[in-house]
C-alpha cells in the first residue's frame, strides 16, 4: 500500500516536473490576482490590511480551481487512471496520493509566496505568520475537496464551469476561518479559536475527501 | 455449467488451478442491451478469443471481466469467488490493456514500465525492465519522452508494462492495433508462451492470429459475421 502511494505521489511530481509550465499557470494567477488589488482600490494601508486576509485566501480558491481541472482529466484521457483504478489498492489510496501530489505542487510553493504578497497588504509580521498557518492548514482542504469535484466532473463537457461551480461552495468553511485567522489577529483577539476550527474542517475532509473521490472516480470511468 | 471445485487456499498458488468464469452477464449500455445470459469459462493455458462485429459489446465485455464496469446482471468469478469478493487477489494476478494504452507521454517508457509496476505494487529497476523493452523492440527508444514514439511503439510499452508485471491474466483489448508485422509476430510469440506456461489470455482482435499449439476458446458476441480461418477451436456458447 505504501508503495503504491508512494508511486502516485512520485509519479505526478515527476510529470509537474516534465510540464513545469502546467503547474506554474495557477501560481502566477495567484499572483496576478492579488496584485491587482492594492491596484484598484488604493495604496491606503489600513484598508489594504483590512482586505488581506480575505483577498488572499480568495485567490488562493481561485486558483486552485485553475490547476484542479486537469488533475485527474489527463489521465482520463490517456487511460493511466484506468490501470491505476486496476491496481490492487482501494482508490481512496489513489485519490489521497493525488491530494497530495497536488499540494505539494500546488498548495507549497503558495505558502512561499504568500508572505511576500502579505508584505504588499502592509500586514504586520504576526497577521503574515498567521496568514502561513492558515495556509498550511487551509491549502491541503482545496486538494482534497479540489479532487472530489475533479472526479465528479470527469469526462464531463464544459467540466471546468461546473467544477467551479460544484466545488467553490464546498471551499466557504475554509475560506471563513482562513480569512477569519488574519483578521483575528489584525484585531488583536488571537487566531486560535479560527485556526482550531480551520484544522478540524481539514481533519475532516481528510477523513471523507478521498473516499468520496475514489467512489467518484469509479463512477466515472464505469 | 461447470461449478468450480472448491479448492484450499494454499493451493492457489498453483497457477494450472486458476479459473475466470463468467455467469449470466448481462450488459447494458444507455438503453441499449448488449448482451444477456453470457456465460464463459476459462481454465489456465487458455486463451480465450472474444469475437464479434463492431459495437456488439466486446470491450464492455472485457470491462466487465477487468471489474472496471459493473454488469447489469449476473457475475464474474475468480477461482469460484466473486470478483467484487477477492478484488485485491483478483487485480494483482491480472492485468488489462485497454484502447488506451495509459502511458504518459512525458515519461520514458522506462519510466512508463517502472510507474506501472509500483501501482501493482512492485519494485522493479530500470535493468528488469531494459531487456523487456529491447525485447519488444524498443532498443533506439529507451530514454526518449513517449511523445515522440509512434502509436504502435506505445502499444509496445503497454504491452512490455504486460511482461513486466508477471500477471497470470491478460485481458486484452485489441492488443495488436498499430503494431507491424513483426509486431504482430512478437505478440503471438509471447502469448504462446504465456499460455504454454499456464497463464490464461482474454482477447479481442480483427486480425487473423496464428496460435497453433494453443489450447484457444472462441466466444462469439452477436452474430456470427465471418468465418475466421486461422483458428480452429470450435465456437463456445454464444450470446
Amino acid at each position: 500500500m505504501w508503495r503504491f502511494l508512494l508511486t502516485v505521489i512520485r509519479r505526478d511530481l515527476l510529470l509537474a516536473a516534465r510540464r513545469k509550465g502546467d503547474w506554474l499557470t495557477s501560481q502566477f494567477f495567484f499572483v496576478m490576482v492579488v496584485s491587482m488589488f492594492p491596484l484598484g482600490i488604493g495604496a491606503d494601508p489600513e484598508q489594504l490590511r483590512r482586505v488581506a486576509g480575505g483577498v488572499l485566501w480568495v485567490a488562493a480558491l481561485l486558483a486552485s480551481l485553475l490547476s484542479l481541472q486537469r488533475l485527474y482529466a489527463d489521465d482520463h484521457r490517456d487511460g493511466s487512471l484506468e490501470q491505476m483504478l486496476l491496481s490492487p489498492q482501494p482508490a481512496l489510496i489513489l485519490a489521497l496520493g493525488k491530494a497530495i501530489a497536488h499540494w505539494l505542487i500546488f498548495g507549497l510553493p503558495l505558502l512561499v509566496i504568500a508572505p511576500l504578497l502579505g508584505l504588499q497588504f502592509a500586514l504586520p509580521p504576526d497577521a503574515i505568520g498567521t496568514l502561513v498557518i492558515a495556509l498550511a492548514i487551509g491549502t491541503p482542504v482545496l486538494s482534497l475537496l479540489g479532487g472530489v469535484g475533479a472526479a465528479l466532473t470527469l469526462g464531463l463537457r464544459g467540466g471546468g464551469t461546473l467544477l467551479t461551480l460544484l466545488i467553490l461552495p464546498l471551499y466557504v468553511p475554509a475560506l471563513i476561518f482562513g480569512a477569519g485567522a488574519v483578521d483575528g489577529v489584525l484585531a488583536g483577539l488571537g487566531a486560535e479559536a479560527q485556526l482550531s476550527l480551520l484544522g478540524a474542517f481539514m481533519g475532516l475532509c481528510l477523513l471523507l475527501a478521498p473516499w468520496v473521490t475514489g467512489a467518484a472516480l469509479r463512477v466515472s470511468v464505469d | 455449467m461447470r461449478f468450480p471445485v472448491i479448492l484450499h487456499e494454499h493451493l492457489f498458488s498453483n497457477p494450472w488451478l486458476m479459473q475466470l468464469s463468467a455467469h449470466d452477464l448481462t450488459c447494458q449500455r444507455g438503453d441499449r442491451l448488449l448482451f444477456s445470459g453470457l456465460q464463459m469459462d476459462l481454465q489456465a493455458g487458455q486463451l480465450l478469443l472474444v469475437q464479434g462485429g463492431n459495437g456488439r459489446g466486446k470491450t464492455s465485455f472485457l470491462r466487465l471481466l477487468s471489474g472496471l464496469s459493473q454488469p447489469e446482471a449476473g457475475e464474474v468469478r475468480w477461482n469460484g469467488e466473486s470478483i467484487d469478493r477477492v478484488r485485491e487477489t483478483y487485480q494483482q494476478s491480472m492485468v488489462y490493456l485497454a484502447h488506451a494504452n495509459g502511458v504518459k507521454d512525458d515519461l520514458t517508457p522506462v519510466e512508463n514500465v517502472q510507474i506501472y509496476a509500483g501501482l501493482r505494487g512492485q519494485k522493479r529497476v530500470p535493468a528488469e525492465i531494459e531487456p523487456v523493452l529491447v525485447r519488444m523492440g524498443l532498443a533506439a527508444c529507451l530514454d526518449l519522452p513517449a511523445r515522440v514514439l509512434s502509436f504502435g511503439q506505445r502499444r509496445r510499452v503497454a504491452l512490455a508494462g504486460l511482461l513486466v508485471s508477471g500477471a497470470l491474466l491478460w485481458i486484452l483489448d485489441e492488443p495488436l492495433t498499430g503494431l507491424d508485422v513483426r509486431g504482430v509476430a512478437e505478440v503471438e510469440t509471447l502469448l504462446r508462451e504465456h499460455v504454454q506456461a499456464g497463464g490464461m489470455v482474454v482477447m479481442t482482435t480483427h486480425q487473423p492470429l496464428r496460435l497453433q499449439g494453443v489450447d484457444t476458446v472462441m466466444l462469439q458476441i452477436g452474430p456470427v459475421m465471418q468465418v475466421d480461418g486461422s483458428v480452429s477451436a470450435p465456437a463456445n456458447e454464444a450470446a
